[in-house]
C-alpha cells in the first residue's frame, strides 16, 4: 500500500487544509528543542565507540606535487597507529547531488591545504603531534594560475533576446557596471567530522552531511565498495548551508583508516581545514546593463558573469540563475564565464547563484531607480513580468508585487525618493535601502515510510536530514495533520541510510520534497482506514486518534490490529518545466554609517516573503532570519582573501573570516505571506531555506547609498570603501 | 597526568595527557559532548562551560589547569524534562536552529545573567557605577557576542534570555 505521485500536474485540492488536527502551520516548538538545548543531541563527532582512534590530516603547505613524504618522527611516536594517504583520498569533497566519488589521489597538490595524509593515533594529542611532524617535498608542477584569468565562455551558458546593445542605445536611462563579489565561507559551526567503523564488510560512517543517499554512493565509489555494505548515519547536523552536500574528505580517510586499523576511527576537521578543504563561494565579477524608458520601464537587461573552480570540476557558480525570469525587458544578453584556478574548490555555499547574483542585479536596479528618480519600490513594481519573459512560461505564482507592498508597509519605507546624505545623526549618517528577493523552486524525488500503529502513535522513517532547517518539526506536524495524532504522538527518524531515501537539505527543496512524500505515505494510510470504515478517503476526518465518517467516531485502535506501514514517494515531473516556479520577497534597511570612521551598522531590517503554503511560521522564520544575516555579511564583512602568490586562503578561521555577531544584528522582522502554489507539489509548499539571503545584501548597500551617496560596487563595503567615498 | 575534575558536582579522576584541553577532556574522555568545538581558538564560543561561576572558553584551557575548580557544562543545566529557564526559553523562541553553538550560548546566557546582577558593565553600557545593569536587547546583544550562530538565531537568542531576565528582575 505504497503510494507514488508523479507532479505532472497541478494539484488544486488543497488537501491539507481539510485535515482537523489544526497542528501545521502552527509556530510549533522543534521536538529535538530539548535535546539541543541540553547537550544530549549527538552531532558527528559524538557517541564514541569504545576504542575509537583518532586522525589528524596533514595539509599540502605548497602547490606542485609530493615527491617525497618525511614521517620518520611521527611513526616513532608512541601511540601513532597509522599514516594514511594515497590515491583515494579526496582531492575535494563531492559537489552537491554528484552521486559518485569527487576527484581522489594526495600526491597532485592542486590548492594549497589539501589533504595529503592522515594521522591516526590512540589520542587526539598525539595525533595532532605527530600531523605536525610531517613534512613534505613537494615539487613544481604545471598548474591552474592562483588568480582567474583567461575565461571560457561555455555555449550553452550564453543566451540571448531581441537586441540588447540597440536597446542600450536607445534607452532613456541606462545602467552599465560592474560588481564583484569574493570567495565566500558557509562556516556551519559543527566542522566536518566522521567516525567509521568497518563491521567485517560493513561500514557505518557517522558523519555531518545533507544529502545522505547521494552521500552514500559518493563514500561508496571513493572506497571501491559496493553502496550495499555502506551505512551513514547523521542524526543532528551541526549546519550546513551547501558546505556538507557532498561526501568530504575526512569521511573517507576516516574510512581508509578504520579499514587499515581494525578499529573505530574518529576525523573531525579543525575549523582551518574546513574553511580550506571543503568548499568556498566562487568569487564573483558581474557586469550588468539596464535598458529602461524615462518612467525605469526595462527594455533591455545584460548580466554577464565570471566565475572560477578548480580544474575539471564540473560546477560553477549559476549567478545568473534568476535573472531571465525576475524582470521584464524584451531585449537580453546573459552569460557565464569559467576559469580554472588553484584555489579551494568551489561550491555550494547557500544558495548558489542568486546569493551573489540577484545582490549585485538588485544594486544595479537601485542605481536606474536613482537615475531616474523613481521610488525603488516602484521601480521594481513596474517591471514585474506578466510571465516568464524568457522561457515564454507562465509562473507558477509571482508574490513580488504583493512583498514589496507589504513589506514597505510593514517597515515604514519613505517613498518619497530621500536624497542620499539628507540625513544625519551626530556623527552617524541615516540612510535606507531596498531590495526585492526571489530565488528558484525545485522539487526533488524523495521517499519516507510512515507507520501508524493501533496504540495511535506513529512513526516516520527516512534518510532526510534536518541541519537545523526544522525537519523534525515539520515532519511530525505534517503527520500529526494528517493522521489527526497529537505532535507528542509521532516520532519522526531522520539521518539514516537504512530509512527511505529522501530528497536531503539543500537547493532549498528539503521540506517540500520530503514533506511531500510524508504527505504521500499518510495519504494512503488514510486510504485504508477509509476503506475499514467503509468510507471515501476525502470524506474521512482523522483527529485526537479517532476516525470519524457517517456520523461515527471510532478509535484507531479499534480499526487497526497491527501496524500499518506505507511508504510515499514523490517525484518531479512536467510542473517543474510547464511553468516557472520561484519564490519571492522584499527586503528593507535602515543603515547608520558613521561619517568619521566609515563602520555600517545595520539600525533595522525586514523582510517580507511568499513560498507558498509556511509549514511551521516559527521555524521558517528562523530560516529567514538566517538567510537575512548572512546578507548583512555579505554586505559588510565577509570576505575570503586569496594570496595572489598562491592561492591559499589567508584569513582561516573566525578572527579572520568575519561572520556577523549578535551585536551585528539588530531584531531582524519578517513576514510570511500566506499562500498556495499549486505546481510547487501536493502540499503548496515552496521551499524558503535560501530565500533569505537571496538579495539581502543589496537592500544593505542600497542604504549605505542613501545615507552617505557612496555607491559600494566591490563588496563587503568595508570602512576603507565607504571612507574613501565620505566627502572631508 | 592525573587530573581530578569536577563536572556538574561529580569528581572525575583522569590520567591524560597533559596537553589535553578541557574541551577535549569533556568530550574525548568523560563523554560530555554537550560541549561543542566549532573552533579549538577561542574565536566561536560553542565550547563556553562555567568555571567557578565564570563563563569560558574550554578549548583554551588545559584540563590539567582546573583541578579544583568547580565546572559546569550544559549538561549540568538541566535535562529534557527538567530544562532551566534559559534552555525552556531557547526552545520556545527558536534560539537556535541547527543546536550546534546551543549549549555555549546557554551557558554563556547563565553566566552572563549573574554578570549583569554584579553590575559588571560592558562596551555599551551607560553607567558604570550601577549596582546592577538593566539588560536591553543592546546590552545582551554585545554580551552575547562572543557565541557565535551561522544559523543566526541572534534576534531569538537576545528574545530568550531577555525574558528570562525580566522574569528574575520581577522575582526579586
Amino acid at each position: 500500500m505504497n503510494l507514488h505521485h508523479k507532479m505532472d500536474e497541478a494539484d488544486r485540492r488543497n488537501r491539507l487544509d481539510d485535515m482537523a488536527q489544526g497542528v501545521l502551520s502552527t509556530p510549533m516548538d522543534r521536538p529535538e528543542g530539548p535535546l539541543k538545548v541540553s547537550g544530549t543531541a549527538t552531532y558527528a563527532h559524538e557517541a564514541q565507540p569504545e576504542g575509537m582512534l583518532h586522525g589528524v590530516f596533514v595539509r599540502a603547505p605548497r602547490l606542485g606535487r609530493v615527491v617525497e613524504k618525511d614521517d620518520a618522527a611521527a611513526r616513532e611516536m608512541a601511540g601513532v597507529e597509522a599514516i594514511i594517504s594515497g590515491d583515494r583520498l579526496l582531492r575535494n569533497p563531492a559537489q552537491g547531488t554528484a552521486n559518485e566519488a569527487p576527484i581522489q589521489g594526495a600526491t597532485e597538490v592542486h590548492y594549497v591545504g589539501q589533504p595529503v595524509a592522515l594521522v591516526v593515533a590512540d589520542t587526539f594529542e598525539t595525533a595532532r603531534a605527530a600531523a605536525q611532524s610531517i613534512s613534505f617535498e613537494i615539487a613544481d608542477a604545471d598548474r591552474a594560475p592562483t588568480d582567474p584569468r583567461n575565461y571560457d565562455s561555455p555555449e550553452d551558458e550564453q543566451s540571448s533576446m531581441g537586441d540588447l546593445e540597440k536597446a542600450m542605445k536607445e534607452a532613456a536611462i541606462s545602467i552599465d557596471q560592474t560588481y564583484t563579489t569574493p570567495s565566500h565561507n558557509s562556516a556551519a559551526m559543527e566542522p566536518h567530522a566522521s567516525i567509521a567503523h568497518w563491521d567485517g564488510e560493513k561500514l557505518t560512517l557517522r558523519g555531518s552531511y545533507q544529502m545522505l543517499k547521494y552521500n552514500r554512493n559518493e563514500l561508496a565509489d571513493a572506497l571501491g565498495v559496493d553502496p550495499e555494505n555502506v551505512r551513514i548515519v547523521a542524526p543532528y547536523v551541526g549546519g550546513g548551508f551547501g558546505s556538507k552536500l557532498g561526501i568530504a574528505p575526512e569521511a573517507v580517510a576516516a574510512a581508509l583508516a578504520a579499514k587499515e586499523t581494525g578499529r573505530p576511527v574518529g576525523v573531525a576537521m579543525t575549523r582551518q581545514q574546513v574553511f580550506e578543504s571543503t568548499m568556498r563561494r566562487s568569487e564573483t565579477k558581474q557586469r550588468i546593463r539596464l535598458a529602461a524608458d524615462a518612467n525605469g520601464r526595462l527594455s533591455g537587461i545584460g548580466h554577464d558573469a565570471w566565475v572560477s573552480n578548480l580544474p575539471d570540476e564540473d560546477y560553477f557558480e549559476p549567478v545568473t540563475q534568476a535573472t531571465p525570469f525576475t524582470y521584464r525587458g524584451e531585449n537580453r544578453m546573459i552569460g557565464t564565464h569559467v576559469t580554472r584556478v588553484s584555489r579551494t574548490c568551489a561550491g555550494s555555499v547557500r544558495a548558489p547563484g542568486e546569493a551573489v547574483g540577484v545582490t549585485c542585479f538588485e544594486i544595479a536596479m537601485d542605481e536606474l531607480a536613482n537615475a531616474a528618480g523613481i521610488d525603488p519600490v516602484e521601480l521594481r513594481r513596474r517591471n514585474i513580468a506578466e510571465q516568464d519573459p524568457t522561457g515564454d512560461q507562465p509562473y507558477s505564482s509571482n508574490k513580488l508585487d504583493a512583498t514589496l507592498t507589504s513589506g514597505a508597509a510593514a517597515f515604514g519605507w519613505d517613498n518619497s525618493c530621500p536624497a542620499p546624505s539628507s540625513r544625519r545623526e551626530g556623527e552617524w549618517l541615516i540612510g535606507q535601502g531596498m531590495a526585492s528577493a526571489v530565488r528558484v523552486n525545485t522539487l526533488m524525488g524523495s521517499k519516507a515510510r510512515v507507520t501508524l500503529d493501533p496504540d495511535g502513535t506513529a512513526t516516520v522513517e527516512t534518510d532526510m536530514t534536518d541541519i537545523g532547517t526544522g525537519t523534525y518539526a515539520i515532519l511530525t506536524q505534517l503527520t500529526a495533520e494528517m493522521l489527526g495524532l497529537k505532535p507528542s504522538a509521532v516520532e519522526v527518524r531522520l539521518g539514516d541510510t537504512d530509512h527511505p531515501p529522501g530528497a536531503g537539505s539543500g537547493g532549498s527543496w528539503g521540506a517540500a520534497s520530503a514533506g511531500s512524500s510524508v504527505f504521500l505515505a499518510c495519504q494512503s494510510l488514510r486510504g485504508h482506514i477509509a476503506k475499514a470504515l467503509g468510507t471515501d478517503e476525502k470524506d474521512l476526518t482523522l483527529k485526537d486518534g479517532q476516525a470519524i465518517a457517517d456520523n461515527r467516531s471510532v478509535p484507531l485502535s479499534e480499526i487497526l490490529d497491527a501496524p500499518l506501514e506505507s511508504i510515499g514517494e514523490i517525484e518531479p515531473g512536467d510542473t517543474g518545466d510547464d511553468v516557472r516556479q520561484a519564490t519571492w520577497g522584499a527586503y528593507f534597511s535602515e543603515v547608520a554609517v558613521n561619517a568619521v570612521t566609515g563602520e555600517t551598522r545595520v539600525r533595522r531590517m525586514h523582510g517580507t516573503f511568499a513560498a507558498g503554503r509556511i509549514l511551521n511560521p516559527k521555524t521558517a522564520r528562523s530560516q529567514c532570519l538566517g538567510g537575512m544575516t548572512f546578507g548583512i555579511g555579505m554586505a559588510l564583512t565577509e570576505e575570503l582573501m586569496h594570496d595572489p602568490r598562491d592561492g591559499r586562503i589567508v584569513n582561516r578561521d573566525f578572527a579572520e573570516y568575519h561572520l556577523p555577531v549578535n551585536a551585528d544584528v539588530p531584531q531582524l522582522t519578517v513576514e510570511l505571506l500566506e499562500e498556495r502554489d499549486p505546481w510547487a507539489n501536493p502540499m503548496q509548499a515552496k521551499g524558503i531555506g535560501e530565500l533569505g539571503i537571496c538579495g539581502a545584501a543589496a537592500a544593505i548597500l542600497n542604504g549605505i547609498y542613501n545615507a552617505t551617496g557612496v555607491r559600494v560596487r566591490d563588496l563587503p563595503a568595508t570602512l576603507d570603501k565607504v571612507l574613501a567615498g565620505l566627502d572631508d | 597526568m592525573k587530573t581530578t575534575l569536577t563536572i556538574n558536582g561529580n569528581t572525575h579522576a583522569l590520567d591524560i595527557d597533559p596537553r589535553t584541553t578541557l574541551l577535549d577532556a569533556l568530550r574525548n574522555h568523560l563523554d560530555l559532548t554537550g560541549s561543542k568545538k566549532g573552533c579549538d581558538h577561542g574565536q566561536c564560543g560553542a565550547c563556553t562551560v562555567i568555571a567557578d561561576g565564570r563563563r569560558i572558553n574550554s578549548c583554551l584551557t588545559l584540563a590539567c589547569m582546573m583541578d579544583g575548580v568547580e565546572i559546569t557544562t550544559v549538561e549540568g543545566l538541566g535535562k529534557p524534562g527538567d530544562l532551566s529557564p534559559l534552555q525552556d526559553a531557547f526552545v520556545r523562541h527558536d534560539g537556535f536552529q541547527c543546536g550546534y553553538c546551543t549549549p555555549g550560548q546557554i551557558c554563556s546566557a547563565t553566566a552572563m545573567l549573574e554578570e549583569a546582577r554584579a553590575g559588571w558593565p560592558s562596551a555599551v553600557t551607560d553607567n558604570l557605577e550601577g549596582e546592577t545593569v538593566s539588560l536591553g536587547n543592546g546590552e545582551i546583544s554585545e554580551r552575547m557576542s562572543g557565541n557565535l550562530c551561522r544559523c543566526a538565531a541572534y534576534p531569538n537568542i537576545v528574545d530568550a534570555i531577555r525574558e528570562v531576565s525580566e522574569r528574575k528582575e520581577v522575582a526579586e
